[in-house]
């Protein structure tokens, strides 16, 4: 057989089908370490019409910025209540809600750090393949050190940074496209 | 030499041209206000995309890989089994993980509120299923042959009879959400969704391939389907 990937497609309207067995929106539970927040929003298509067929996956470091994975050196060090993956669905108004807790911050190339993220997949009807991208917070001062959030043009910084609207509470919006289109990345 | 070559973290390889979909292909009518216009953004792999979870201690039902049974009595449609390996572009199983699938029924419908499409539900299918794969990278399940069915992108559309395949590597970078088709379905020629991908080969990856050593005498057909996750790359002394 051929090892070249095979090509993605979308989810279509009736992922839930498939995918619901392993919704979690709950990413921490109350026994894992860290500040407990919790993170909402909406999805927007390019007309601004929210998306109620959206789908986003995150994938985060603990809070002493430690991922649940052999391929982290520290990993034998990783809060063992947290795993740190979550799959959040979308409703009929196109917003979404998760529980987690704050990851702490993680290496990055070449002796940097980067700051506290979320990596974040978007899938909908009308995508054929998962859009990355991150989640930033508002109130993390080391933001401008981050080398990722540095490869991203300076305006368009902001559609990746969750905003505080309260004690715990952020929003994070993702807009597929126009004047606030939301930085995805490839790699 | 520049410091990438000693950096400890490799990326994954590109895709070559043509061989995934692009965001925005207007066949397609939901991709043009739905899929990104501007280009991504390009950046390095780190610890955070080279990582993942680990969906290996999953309880699934007793009957998550068969999508025939759990119900009083026996689904319509072609008894199928569909198996294969889950491999990355280096051609290593991907152990343990979790192959999550979900297909409409034999007659092209789906059990889901959103689905009118004027076909018969089946009181005995729900098209829903999960499977581990092993330590081979192999996953085998038991459904029968879904439906094509019609959708409005434009007149008279309908979509080839499919299987909806969502995959976990080990790092967040290797997940895939793809669908498996069945090898000759004149629905393929005209379907939007199958042709995003414009290299021939590419698109005939999505092709499962009838699968006469699997047939189960007297009981079920069989349909193989190999699936390759993006593999990082390697370096030379590897
Ligand atoms: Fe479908």
């Amino acid at each position: 057989m051929s090892f070249q990937a095979t090509p993605s497609q979308t989810v279509g309207p009736y992922y839930a089908l498939g995918l619901e067995p392993l919704y979690r929106t709950e990413i921490a539970p109350a026994s894992a370490i860290g500040e407990r927040v919790q993170v909402s929003g909406t999805v927007f298509d390019g007309n601004g019409i929210p998306v109620s067929d959206a789908v986003i996956e995150i994938w985060q470091a603990d809070a002493d910025g430690i991922y649940a994975h052999r391929d982290d050196p520290r990993s034998d060090a990783h809060d063992p209540a947290f795993q740190g993956w979550g799959r959040v669905p979308t409703d009929a108004q196109g917003r979404f809600s998760f529980i987690t807790i704050k990851p702490g911050r993680v290496p990055g190339l070449k002796g940097t750090t980067q700051a506290p993220h979320l990596v974040a997949l978007v899938f909908m009807r009308g995508l054929l393949r998962a859009a990355p991208t991150r989640i930033y917070f508002s109130d993390e001062a080391t933001n401008p050190e981050d080398p990722i959030l540095a490869l991203v043009p300076a305006e368009r910084r902001r559609t990746l940074i969750a905003n505080t609207t309260g004690p715990a509470q952020y929003t994070w919006d993702v807009h597929m496209q126009g004047e606030t289109e939301t930085v995805f990345f490839s790699y | 030499m520049s410091d990438s070559t000693i950096d400890p973290l490799l990326g994954y390889r590109r895709a070559y041209p043509g061989s995934q979909p692009p965001y925005i292909h207007p066949p397609y009518a939901s991709t043009v206000r739905r899929g990104p216009s501007r280009d991504p953004i390009a950046i390095p792999v780190t610890l955070s995309e080279v990582t993942g979870p680990t969906l290996d201690r999953l309880t699934l039902g007793e009957h998550a890989a068969d999508l025939t049974a759990g119900f009083a009595g026996e689904p319509q449609g072609e008894r199928i089994i569909v198996s294969g390996r889950v491999l990355d572009e280096n051609g290593r199983p991907v152990r343990n993980s979790v192959v999550e699938v979900w297909q409409c029924n034999a007659a092209g419908r789906y059990l889901h509120a959103g689905d009118q499409h004027d076909a018969p539900l089946d009181p005995n299918f729900a098209g829903t299923g999960q499977v581990l794969t092993d330590e081979h990278g192999r996953y085998r399940f038991k459904t029968i042959r879904p439906g094509a069915y019609p959708w409005r992108n434009h007149y008279n559309a309908w979509r080839p009879a499919h299987i909806h395949f969502s995959l976990h590597g080990d790092g967040i970078g290797q997940r895939l959400v793809t669908q498996m088709y069945f090898p000759g379905d004149p629905l393929l020629a005209f379907d939007p969704i199958y042709n995003c991908v414009e290299d021939d080969k590419a698109k005939l990856r999505m092709v499962s391939a009838f699968d006469w050593e699997n047939a189960v005498s007297e009981y079920a057909l069989a349909y193989r389907f190999d699936i390759v996750l993006r593999g990082r790359k390697q370096t030379v002394w590897e």
